[in-house]
């Protein structure tokens, strides 16, 4: 019980990393390998004004998902179009995204280990709660619940608003989306500038309960690339039942067996996840 | 004439540790293991264009591999070093007939985190079956040893390469790379194809791995099995290029030289540079120095 109740709060943080992924990756067509540094300089960020400042992390969002999104922004059209650009096809942009968003990870963890080259540790609603006769932390409880408002804002954007369904339709097919009127460059941009806040965000919500270093980012990238593949490219729904799947098996590991093999019990999943259903959770096979 | 200008070369670089000193001989054996280690790894992402980041897991379970047998099960250094590539080898068989039959996104994904994972998966079984103990590496070689034992190496996976070339398996793969689409509708077995070559980088990356591990004397799963070597590598040969044989030695010989620079002028922001490189060859030189010479080339014959 323990486990599934911490394992489903610990999921719903890995979903808000994944649904920035998603965007990033279904939309934008960027495979960014900087998304975890992305996550991590949320949660340096979170870290610093609340030790230097005593601001509450929930209070930082507002700060970070704003810079976040013009930095992602920034990041898109001036370094990741002309690249998209300059793509014959979908797998040399591959090759050379992957490069590029490397290139991008390695320089944000050496501009954040010059920042603060420690752990960023620092306590902010360690306090218990009981919740269904069993205590959890509040800390916990709370990135969760943020977690749940940030996905279900994103659910109802993607599938309810006008702008929204501009951003499912280059998703399927940036080819039959500009021939009906979308600007896709400017739709992607927007997908991979939103991407990236809800990353940040959640990383600042992560580090109120997992202590975060510089270096860690690529870690989060590999759960967040795990959960997109198991729950399927450009699905939302998938991401987050797989990112409480990765939770609770997580959890369930850390426990039972060892904390060391978390990384381990991700790539078993994985495994399973390649050799059974590579289409995703809600996938259909695909001729 | 060819033959005798690549003999001489040969030639050339054998007699390195006789006329070098200490410190000139650890850069050169440094260079002679990332010039093994980029070539091959060429050898199977020139062609397919997929970005294998597993060198790091191969190497370690070389070294890994050659620390235990030697210090826990007292096999000499030449059983290790034998045992540990085919070892590998099945680990790239493993990961091959799982990725590489699904899009190359999922493979480079798969060997991102590869490294980390067998490291943890390492000192797990280290801690709990096996007792953590230190694993010694001590043998009577010397570091010309060690650099002789590297070139051997790389001058198979050369000979390897030169042979690959000229085969209906490298063809297959060029195909593969071009057009995979194409290359499955002339029959070739696309991911069979792909599987043998990725075990064959498998293969000399811990083959390197293990004959590096008498220079650490003191082997742990952490300093064995470190991802930043995988992304060596990848720089390294693509700042080369991928596309020639040749292309990744272009690349580690300059790249060596300044990455010795850059760890003694700015030990902390290694990494920082290392990103900086990624995205200087992304940006400015997206087919390497060979790719350079030959556009150079093509202007002056104008």
């Amino acid at each position: 019980m323990d486990i599934l109740l911490s394992g489903l709060l610990l999921g719903g943080t890995y979903a808000l990393m994944a649904m920035g992924l998603n965007l990033q990756y279904g939309v934008a067509r960027i495979m960014n390998l900087a998304n975890g540094e992305m996550l991590v300089l949320g949660g340096l960020a979170a870290f610093w004004l609340f030790s230097a400042a005593a601001i509450s992390p929930l209070l930082t969002n507002v700060i970070v998902a704003p810079l976040a999104f013009v930095g992602n922004w920034l990041v898109y059209r001036f370094l990741l179009l002309p690249l998209v650009r300059r793509a014959k096809t979908q797998g040399q942009l591959e090759v050379d995204s992957i490069l590029a968003t490397f290139g991008m990870s390695f320089v944000l963890v050496g501009v954040m280990v010059s920042i603060h080259g420690e752990y960023f540790t620092y306590s902010f609603l360690a306090d218990p709660f009981t919740l269904l006769g069993k205590t959890v932390a509040l800390n916990r409880l709370v990135a969760f619940v943020g977690a749940c408002a940030i996905g279900g804002a994103l659910y109802y954007w993607l599938n309810r608003t006008y702008s929204g369904t501009a951003v499912r339709a280059v998703s399927v097919s940036t080819e039959a989306a500009g021939l009906v009127g979308i600007n896709v460059d400017r739709v992607s941009a927007l997908a991979f500038a939103i991407g990236g806040a809800v990353t940040a965000v959640g990383g600042s919500l992560i580090s109120t309960f997992i202590t975060l270093d510089a270096s860690i980012g690529v870690i989060f990238t590999m759960k967040a690339l795990i959960i997109l593949i198991m729950g399927g490219v450009g699905d939302i729904r998938g991401a987050i039942i797989a990112a409480l799947i990765l939770g609770l098996v997580e959890t369930a590991v850390a426990t039972v067996i060892d904390p060391g093999l978390t990384l381990v019990a991700a790539y078993a999943i994985f495994l399973c996840v390649l050799l059974f259903r590579p289409q995703g959770l809600f996938g259909r096979k695909t001729t | 004439m060819q033959n005798l200008a690549l003999g001489g070369l040969l030639l050339a670089a054998a007699v390195v540790p006789l006329v070098s000193d200490g410190y000139w001989l650890s850069i050169a054996t440094t260079a002679m293991m990332y010039i093994a280690l980029s070539t091959s790894w060429a050898l199977f992402s020139g062609p397919t264009h997929l970005i294998a980041l597993s060198t790091g897991a191969f190497f370690g379970i070389g070294g890994y591999m050659v620390g235990t047998g030697m210090s826990d099960y007292e096999q000499s250094f030449w059983t290790m070093a034998l045992i540990a590539p085919l070892v590998a080898t099945a680990l790239a068989l493993l990961v091959g007939l799982a990725t590489l039959r699904l899009s190359g996104v999922y493979f480079v994904i798969f060997t991102l985190g590869l490294a980390e994972m067998v490291r943890n998966l390492v000192s797990w079984v280290q801690n709990n079956f096996l007792g953590s103990r230190g694993l010694y590496v001590l043998t009577d070689f010397t570091e010309a040893h060690i650099y002789w034992m590297l070139l051997a190496v790389a001058a198979v996976v050369f000979l390897a390469g030169s042979w690959l070339n000229r085969s209906r398996l490298g063809f297959a793969l060029r195909i593969i790379g071009n057009d995979e689409e194409v290359a499955r509708h002339v029959g070739i077995n696309t991911a069979w194809s792909k599987v043998i070559l990725f075990m064959t980088t498998g293969f000399f990356a811990a083959l390197v791995g293990a004959i590096v591990a008498p220079r650490y004397s003191y082997i742990e799963p952490n300093v064995v099995f470190s991802p930043e070597l995988s992304f060596m590598v990848v720089i390294m040969a693509l700042l080369g290029g991928v596309h020639r044989l040749w292309g990744p030695l272009v690349g580690v010989i300059p790249f060596t030289l300044a990455w010795e620079a850059i760890t003694v002028s700015f030990p902390n922001s290694t990494t920082l540079f290392l990103g900086l490189s990624f995205l200087l060859i992304v940006y400015l030189i997206p087919h390497g120095f060979t790719g350079l010479f030959e556009t150079m080339l093509g202007r002056m014959r104008k």
